[in-house]
């Protein structure tokens, strides 16, 4: 009489193996998949109740904030990153910038047909060791996988939830005549450092990610009780396109002084090179803040004692304007718009 | 940045602007056209213009290969990519000129076209070698600055026995769009549109040199400082016109003399003759038919002409009726004085091709400067 053989499963070959249909199909492969890779890196409390849905216990006092990011970054691993602790950072930030305190994450995952496991991998592990760093959990998550060629390698959502303090309002609409602009440190940094690292372009920099979450940054300068108007994280389209925004929502113009945007030299280098301007570059990792004209030092001194704000300046004021001009005083003496994108930032030909 | 700040002094630009202001002739008025879309950049991403007294006037011109394309060759670049199936590449603000049947190469894309954004010529090539099996087509525009790295490609294509590269070759010349300014009624018959001189090219200079431009100095009783792009560069030149104007002098003379001579670069130019003849006539945005104003492939390298290669017709196309870019483009309008200009015209939805390329002036003045418009209207 023949025994019931106890079950045993072949571990995932992270090594050699590439990421199948059979991955998204929802059966034992998808459920390998899920156990071996990112329930065993993202491993909590709330993720190990292995329901549909995380089970979280109620703010107490406070707002809701939640905010969601996809990334679809391409290359997927960059000088000082990947798509990985890139997706914690921009979802942790998107959260942390409306003043919140940042609990929780979800990330959707959508692979591709004949994606490395190693690389998947690597960006998993990335993504959890920049969600341990940070001190928020990915608490639920889901997987997909598309066919070859409908997709480009990996794109990961992530969605997060915090809390709001009572008493603290943040919002893009809170500019004001007399404010200050300030910003947290070198723009730029992020989208050069994705641009220089494209294979077409064909030069080499040391130009790193800026990628970072910056919660912890926000918090010194919350506690410091400042007026804090409005806080941003310029992303994609830059500086500009982050005051362009607040310039509308709150009704405004602005002026920039050209000669006290902090830009690392590489990059300004790196920008002439290619034609593009800084100014429209993408950041992950950096904080625009509008500040109450009495409160710039306070707040100042507070991020340059952070790490993350050591190179920290004020840029330029908010004033009255119906057509809600972002403007700069050029370095060279002259003024002029510092204007939305149109489309895509393309370099000229000359 | 070393090299770059310092052509970007504010303290520099500060003095050159007292000069000019102290020797500018208050009793009259100075207008000098910039040939180039690399000025015409320079000068509204600096605010050159404020430094400037409100006698010396800035007149865009044509210099911007973008702007100066017909809707024709950009229909002939979408053929090739959407009924042709080839690997269309090219210079990047080219993919967002409106073209016929409101369609421009970056909306050839979405519908299926492969339209590659490429930053040099080598890369078409490269391309091409890699990709052995489909056409690849470099769509080769601008001025003579780009020209000598399309003959390159050209050579180097014969070279490897490449049977899949050609190239659409809408190639331009300047010397003949400066002519055609200057022998333009406004300028010559009815003196409309006021010009005491030119700021000359700088990078198609380095290629061409100065000498193509005693011409007009002579011929037309102009002065021409040759520039380079950095606005101290611009400010310098402009100096040097004001007291060419006020010294009753019409030179050529070199601001830019770190990177052009007078015979400019013999290597580059004979490889263009190499490849390269004068085309009877070309279109340009603006200007119209130009006579002997633009090069084709020649005949010894006809099979790297895309133009032989696929079954192409070439048809004019009209601007939008109310489109002021032939004007503007010519200096007889300003970007303003067009009904369209930031109404239905924005780089968001360009309906002429100055509106395209930061380049352009319609462009240049709607991103950087157009705050000055409303600030003379509600005062």
């Amino acid at each position: 009489m023949s025994e019931v053989r106890k079950g045993y499963v072949r571990a995932l070959d992270i090594k050699h193996g590439r990421v199948d249909m059979s991955h998204g199909s929802g059966g034992r492969a998808m459920a390998q998949l899920i156990e071996e890779l990112f329930a065993r890196a993202f491993d909590n409390d709330y993720l190990r109740q292995g329901n549909d849905g995380a089970l979280l216990p109620a703010a107490g006092t406070g707002k809701l904030v939640m905010a969601t990011d996809s990334h679809v970054v391409s290359p997927l691993f960059f000088p000082g990153g990947d798509i990985g602790c890139l997706s914690v950072h921009g979802t942790i930030n998107d959260v942390a910038v409306m003043g919140a305190k940042p609990l929780y994450l979800s990330a959707g995952f959508i692979l591709e047909e004949g994606f490395p496991l190693s690389d998947l991998q690597r960006i998993v592990q990335s993504m959890a060791a920049a969600a341990k760093e940070a001190g928020v959990p990915i608490v639920t998550g889901d997987t997909k996988v598309v066919e070859q060629g409908k997709g480009d390698g990996v794109f990961i959502t992530t969605t997060g939830v915090g809390v709001v303090p009572e008493g603290i309002e943040l919002s893009g609409d809170r500019a004001r005549p007399g404010d200050r602009i300030l910003v947290s440190g070198n723009l730029g940094d992020h989208g050069m450092a994705i641009m220089a690292q494209r294979e077409s372009l064909g030069f080499t920099s040391a130009i790193v990610s800026d990628t970072a979450a910056l919660h912890g940054l926000i918090a010194e300068v919350l506690a410091t009780g400042a007026d804090i108007r409005v806080l941003r994280d310029p992303t994609r389209g830059g500086l500009a396109t982050t005051l362009n925004e607040i310039a509308k929502q709150s009704g405004v113009g602005m002026m920039l002084q050209e000669p006290a945007i902090p830009v690392h030299p590489e990059v300004a280098a790196a920008c002439e090179f290619l034609g593009l301007d800084p100014l429209y570059v993408a950041n992950e990792g950096k904080l625009v803040l509008i500040v109450a004209e009495t409160d710039v030092e306070k707040v100042l001194s507070a991020l340059r004692a952070h790490p993350l704000g050591r190179n920290a300046a004020m840029v330029g004021a908010v004033h009255e304007d119906p057509q809600h001009f972002v403007q700069m005083t050029t370095g060279f003496g002259g003024r002029r718009i510092v204007d939305w994108l149109s489309g895509e930032q393309l370099p000229r030909i000359c | 940045m070393k090299y770059v700040d310092e052509f970007r002094d504010g303290a520099l630009a500060q003095n050159l602007a007292a000069s000019i202001a102290a020797e500018a002739d208050a009793d009259r008025s100075y207008s000098f056209m910039e040939f180039c879309g690399g000025h015409t950049h320079a000068i509204s991403r600096y605010g050159v213009a404020d430094l400037l007294p409100a006698n010396v006037r800035m007149i865009h011109g044509p210099g911007c290969p973008v702007c100066v394309l017909p809707i024709g060759r950009v229909d002939m670049a979408i053929e090739l990519a959407l009924a042709h199936g080839v690997i269309l590449c090219t210079y990047a603000d080219t993919v967002r000129i409106p073209a016929s049947d409101n369609l421009s190469l970056l909306k050839a894309k979405a519908r299926g076209a492969d339209i590659r954004m490429i930053y040099s010529a080598a890369d078409a090539l490269a391309l091409a070698q890699q990709q052995p099996d489909k056409q690849v087509v470099f769509f080769a525009i601008g001025f003579e600055t780009t020209t000598p790295p399309t003959a390159v490609v050209i050579k180097q294509a014969q070279a490897l026995g490449l049977k899949n590269f050609s190239v659409l070759c809408c190639h331009v010349l300047t010397p003949s769009a400066i002519a055609n300014i200057l022998e333009s009624p406004e300028v010559r018959q009815y003196g409309t549109v006021p010009l005491d001189g030119f700021i000359g090219p700088a990078h198609v200079s380095t290629v061409i040199g100065s000498r193509p431009y005693e011409f007009f100095a002579e011929e037309y009783r102009k002065p021409v400082v040759i520039a380079g792009f950095e606005p101290l560069d611009v400010m310098q030149a402009i100096l040097m016109l004001v007291r060419q104007v006020n010294q009753g002098r019409c030179e050529v003379e070199n601001e830019f003399s770190r990177a052009v001579n007078r015979d400019g670069n013999l290597k580059a130019q004979n490889l263009v003759a190499e490849v390269f003849e004068l085309r009877r006539e070309f279109e340009w945005r603006g200007l119209g038919l130009v006579p002997y104003s633009a090069l084709r492939i020649r005949d010894g390298f006809a099979e790297f002409d895309a133009e032989k290669r696929f079954p192409l017709g070439y048809r004019t196309v009209a601007d939008n009726k109310a489109c002021e870019c032939g004007a503007i483009l010519r200096g007889v309008k300003r970007p303003w004085d067009c009904k369209l200009f930031g109404t239905v015209c924005t780089p968001e939805t360009p309906m002429g091709s100055c509106m395209v390329s930061s380049e352009g002036a319609c462009a240049a003045h709607y991103t950087y400067g157009r705050f000055k418009d409303i600030a003379v209207v509600s005062a």
